[in-house]
């Protein structure tokens, strides 16, 4: 929280500001529609860059799978935008709403593509920075560069698209960007089965993403939490879900080889279209741990790793951090919701992470836990004096979101 | 039209015996090569108009020896040049008469293969057909097929973050890869990713997939490897003009149909390719489209119905489906036969690679064929017409003098129109020497200070494959400069709350 807002209409405004901040040695903190800003360290800043005023799409055209919007437009409208057109951002990107005990919906699209956001469709369809293909940004230096362009295919030049998602507004202030629209399935179906083990779930996951069955997700949701989403509820035990998208005939298909292959592992049900899509938005959204929930005074954290090290890590947090967990990307990530406690589990859930490959992130926890403890993933030596010198490359003197992700960066 | 390289360093050279020597201890045994004649293969890619002998060739085998060179010609400011099978058509392995050719092909070793987490972890020599024939017994194979795949290399492929004809549906490199070891120019290892997906600080892979070779040296990387789909079919569709091509294309796309494969050619293609492939191609077409779908066959026959709908719709004049593998891959033969297929009627053929938003063809091609009539040579195109990639081939005859000239204006005037019409200088051939000059056509000054001053980041000397994507080589202290004037900031129009 800062004292001064500054508000800037357009690219120019955005320059000056930056500059304003470099000749007075301004820390700024960078934001959408704020959203997100209860996520990363917590650190201190002088200034506002609000950029809800930057907003608009630029350029909509479906049958080139493109679309370009100034980076302060309501992710909802795009989405919205997209819809009517047939199409979808196919990294089924999240929202934070539940988890940080906001109103849903309220980010915009450059807090999508600096969080480098996705969904449970990650495993088939990428993440954010697989479908950013361009931007015009200004850097820390207070200087307007752009990277990319409109099109897929494009090798010229260095891909900065990639370097600024998932960068957290820390090199750079992103001002209009370029994203892939891609055709929304025509239909969509989900198999589950029921009351397996973390273990044997990561198995028949790994199974189904190995096979014809080509689902667009899935994810295990142990008993206690699947009683959390009304959709699967009434199963009365874990579930382990599978979506399959497409057209009628081929999800027909691949349903039947989904089921063949599910069937040694016990019963299995099934929901279609509207269910369907709600319960993987509650897995998308992790609802279960929604903040004014029954997981809502726990802290959250988000750990990736290698699918098959997925129950693992979830038993080690369950075991030995009294965590609930849930399990999206076939294992590869989980979402785990700590008992409230000083440095949030973070020596343990770090001590965890440490014994596979892997990360983990601290999403959800007051202030000032979150100045107490690394939020994100501390780096080895050389890799962390490499992330260094880069968000020097782009801000020197540290003016843009300085230590939202660690301390100086 | 040629391209200057960075002057050669005198006291380098000098020093040649010490240096050689130098490498010889970190590399013992056959790694190092200095005799001219041992070094003749390395002195270009596939980019052959340019030639440069490199001062010395060095084949380590270990991340560890690699380690060791980089930090020896880190402290020494001794130049640098990667290279893994030395496939790239824009120059980026094209030596330096002062630098170290460090040669990855030694590194060529399969580490693991990892189907229940669905990657496989390799060394950087590998090739990038040889990937999928490692998992082919079970079923799955690497996605990204550049057409050099029997011999170009996953190191080069992230280098170079090559595409292929299936990137539409399945991604470049960058959207297959997931981690790698990467050693940096001042010695020092890191490893960015893993078998765990998205990066846990900055997507540092993401930028150093292609970086063309200007920012690390790969030494082991993790890719994703995906199930082949059940079954692929392709329909041969022939048009009598290209906007009839170009629409099919887009309305496929329009009715939410994402090919595996879309590739058109125009005449003179088709008839190379045919006269080469016999693949039994229409002739008295203006454009053919092959539109191949994958998937489940249930999906793959009920998609291909709608897409000889489409181009019933869109004035086709001929439409074939394939009933076998044998016919699909008949369809494809003579277009991926298209290269060679040109190399027979003409002594020399320059490959442009321009990407262009796809509504846009039409009016490429046409401008194309003006600029073919004021150059005097003949082109060919093929075009990648899922993503826009557009690959025209220039037809012209090395002896006659002034003809490569001609040809290397006629393509750098593709290109600019490339990017004139929204599109860009590079689809997936990358910059290298090739396009060099041509940057400040897409990039202004300031994007490309920015770009280098990233590359400052990996690399503060400018060891690292200089004289490659940059126009002008700036120094990282000058580029570092900051100027803020206190005095200048008074900005009353900014809203202030």
């Amino acid at each position: 929280m800062s004292d001064e807002i500054l508000k800037p209409r357009d690219q120019a405004e955005v320059e000056d500001a930056v500059r304003w901040a470099l000749a007075g040695g301004t820390a700024l903190e960078v934001i959408g529609r704020g959203s997100k800003r209860a996520i990363g360290r917590a650190a201190q800043w002088n200034a506002t860059l609000d950029l809800a005023g930057l907003a608009g799409v630029t350029l909509c055209e479906p049958a080139e799978l493109v679309l370009s919007a100034k980076t302060g437009t309501p992710l909802a409208e795009i989405e919205t935008l997209v819809a009517a057109n047939g199409q979808e951002l196919a990294f089924e990107p999240m929202d934070y709403g539940p988890l940080l005990g906001i109103a849903a919906a309220a980010g915009t699209i450059g807090g999508a593509l600096a969080a480098n956001l996705s969904g449970p469709r990650r495993i088939k369809a990428g993440a954010a920075r697989d479908h950013f293909l361009g931007v015009s940004a200004v850097s820390g230096r207070g200087e307007t560069f752009k990277s990319g362009g409109r099109v897929v295919k494009n090798v010229t030049g260095y891909d900065l698209c990639k370097l600024l998602a998932g960068s957290w507004g820390t090199l750079a202030v992103m001002t209009e960007v370029t994203i892939k629209t891609l055709p929304r399935a025509e239909c969509e179906e989900t198999v589950f089965a029921l009351n397996l083990d973390d273990a044997t779930a990561v198995k028949a996951m790994a199974a189904a993403t190995g096979s014809f069955a080509d689902v667009s997700a899935a994810a295990h949701v142990p008993a206690a939490v699947a009683a959390r989403i009304p959709q699967i509820a009434a199963a009365g035990g874990a579930v382990t879900a599978f979506r399959l998208e497409g057209v009628a005939p081929s999800i027909a298909h691949r349903k039947g080889v989904l089921e063949k292959l599910l069937a040694p592992f016990g019963a299995l049900d099934s929901l279609r279209e509207a269910p369907s899509r709600d319960l993987w938005r509650a897995i998308r959204d992790v609802t279960p741990f929604a903040a004014g929930g029954p997981a809502g005074e726990r802290y959250v954290w988000r750990l990736a790793t290698a699918p098959s090290r997925g129950a693992d890590v979830g038993r080690s947090l369950a075991e030995r951090a009294h965590a609930e967990v849930l399990y999206d990307w076939a294992g590869g990530l989980i979402w785990a919701a700590l008992p409230p406690t000083g440095d949030a589990g973070a020596s343990l859930v770090r001590s965890i992470v440490a014994a596979v490959v892997g990360h983990a992130t601290l999403i959800r926890a007051p202030a000032a836990v979150r100045a107490a403890v690394e939020v994100f993933q501390p780096e080895a030596a050389a890799l962390a004096a490499l992330t260094r010198r880069v968000r020097e490359s782009f801000d020197p003197r540290g003016v843009l979101n300085a230590g939202r992700m660690w301390a100086g960066v | 039209m040629p391209v200057v390289m960075p002057q050669s360093d005198d006291a380098v050279l000098a020093r040649r015996a010490e240096i050689v020597a130098a490498l010889a201890r970190i590399v013992p045994g056959e790694g190092v090569i200095a005799s001219e004649q041992a070094m003749r293969p390395y002195e270009s890619d596939g980019l052959t108009a340019y030639r440069q002998l490199p001062m010395v060739v060095v084949l380590p085998e270990t991340t560890e020896q690699v380690a060791a060179i980089l930090a020896y010609c880190h402290r020494e400011g001794v130049k640098v040049v990667p290279r893994g099978a030395g496939t790239s058509l824009s120059g980026g392995a094209l030596p330096l008469g002062d630098g170290v050719l460090l040669g990855m092909a030694k590194f060529n070793r399969i580490r693991a293969i990892d189907f229940a987490n669905r990657v496989a972890v390799v060394e950087p020599g590998v090739t990038n057909l040889a990937v999928s024939q490692a998992v082919e017994h079970a079923g799955f194979y690497y996605a990204p097929d550049p057409s050099s795949q029997i011999a170009c290399t996953i190191g080069g492929n992230v280098a170079e973050n090559s595409g292929g004809v299936h990137c539409l549906k399945y991604g470049m490199t960058t959207n297959n890869v997931l981690g790698c070891e990467l050693v940096l120019m001042n010695g020092e290892i890191v490893r960015l990713g893993g078998s765990h997906l998205d990066a846990a600080g900055y997507d540092l892979l993401g930028v150093v997939t292609g970086s063309e070779g200007l920012l690390g040296v790969v030494t082991e990387v993790t890719v994703r490897i995906l199930k082949k789909p059940e079954c692929a079919r392709a329909a041969l569709v022939g048009f009598a003009t290209s906007e009839d091509g170009g629409e099919c294309v887009a309305r496929i796309i329009g009715a939410g149909i994402i090919p595996g494969g879309m590739e058109m050619m125009d005449r003179p293609a088709i008839h190379a390719a045919e006269e080469f492939a016999h693949a039994g191609y229409p002739l008295d077409v203006e454009a053919l489209l092959i539109v191949e779908l994958d998937g489940s066959r249930a999906e793959v026959d009920h998609l291909l119905d709608r897409v000889q709908e489409i181009a019933r719709e869109c004035r086709a004049v001929t439409c074939r489906v394939s009933n076998s593998e044998e016919e699909r891959l008949a369809f494809w033969a003579g277009r991926k036969a298209a290269f060679p297929a040109v190399g027979r009627i003409s002594p020399d053929y320059y490959c442009m690679d321009g990407t262009i938003p796809r509504a846009k063809l039409p009016l490429v091609l046409r401008r194309i064929q003006e600029l073919s009539a004021k150059y005097a040579l003949r082109v060919a195109n093929v075009f990648h017409a899922g993503d826009g990639n557009l690959h025209p081939l220039i037809l012209y005859d090395a002896n006659k003098p002034g003809e490569l000239e001609r040809a290397e204006e006629f393509g750098a005037d593709i290109l600019r129109l490339c990017v004139e019409v929204g599109g860009v200088l590079t689809g997936e051939h990358g910059v290298g020497v090739e396009k060099r000059d041509l940057m400040p056509a897409m990039f202004s000054e300031a994007d490309l200070n920015q770009q280098q001053r990233l590359k400052c980041a990996f690399d503060e000397q400018g060891l690292l494959n200089p004289g490659k994507v940059f126009p002008t080589l700036h120094r990282c202290a000058e580029l570092g400069r900051m100027h803020v004037h206190a005095g200048r900031v008074a900005f009353p129009d900014l809203p202030r709350f």
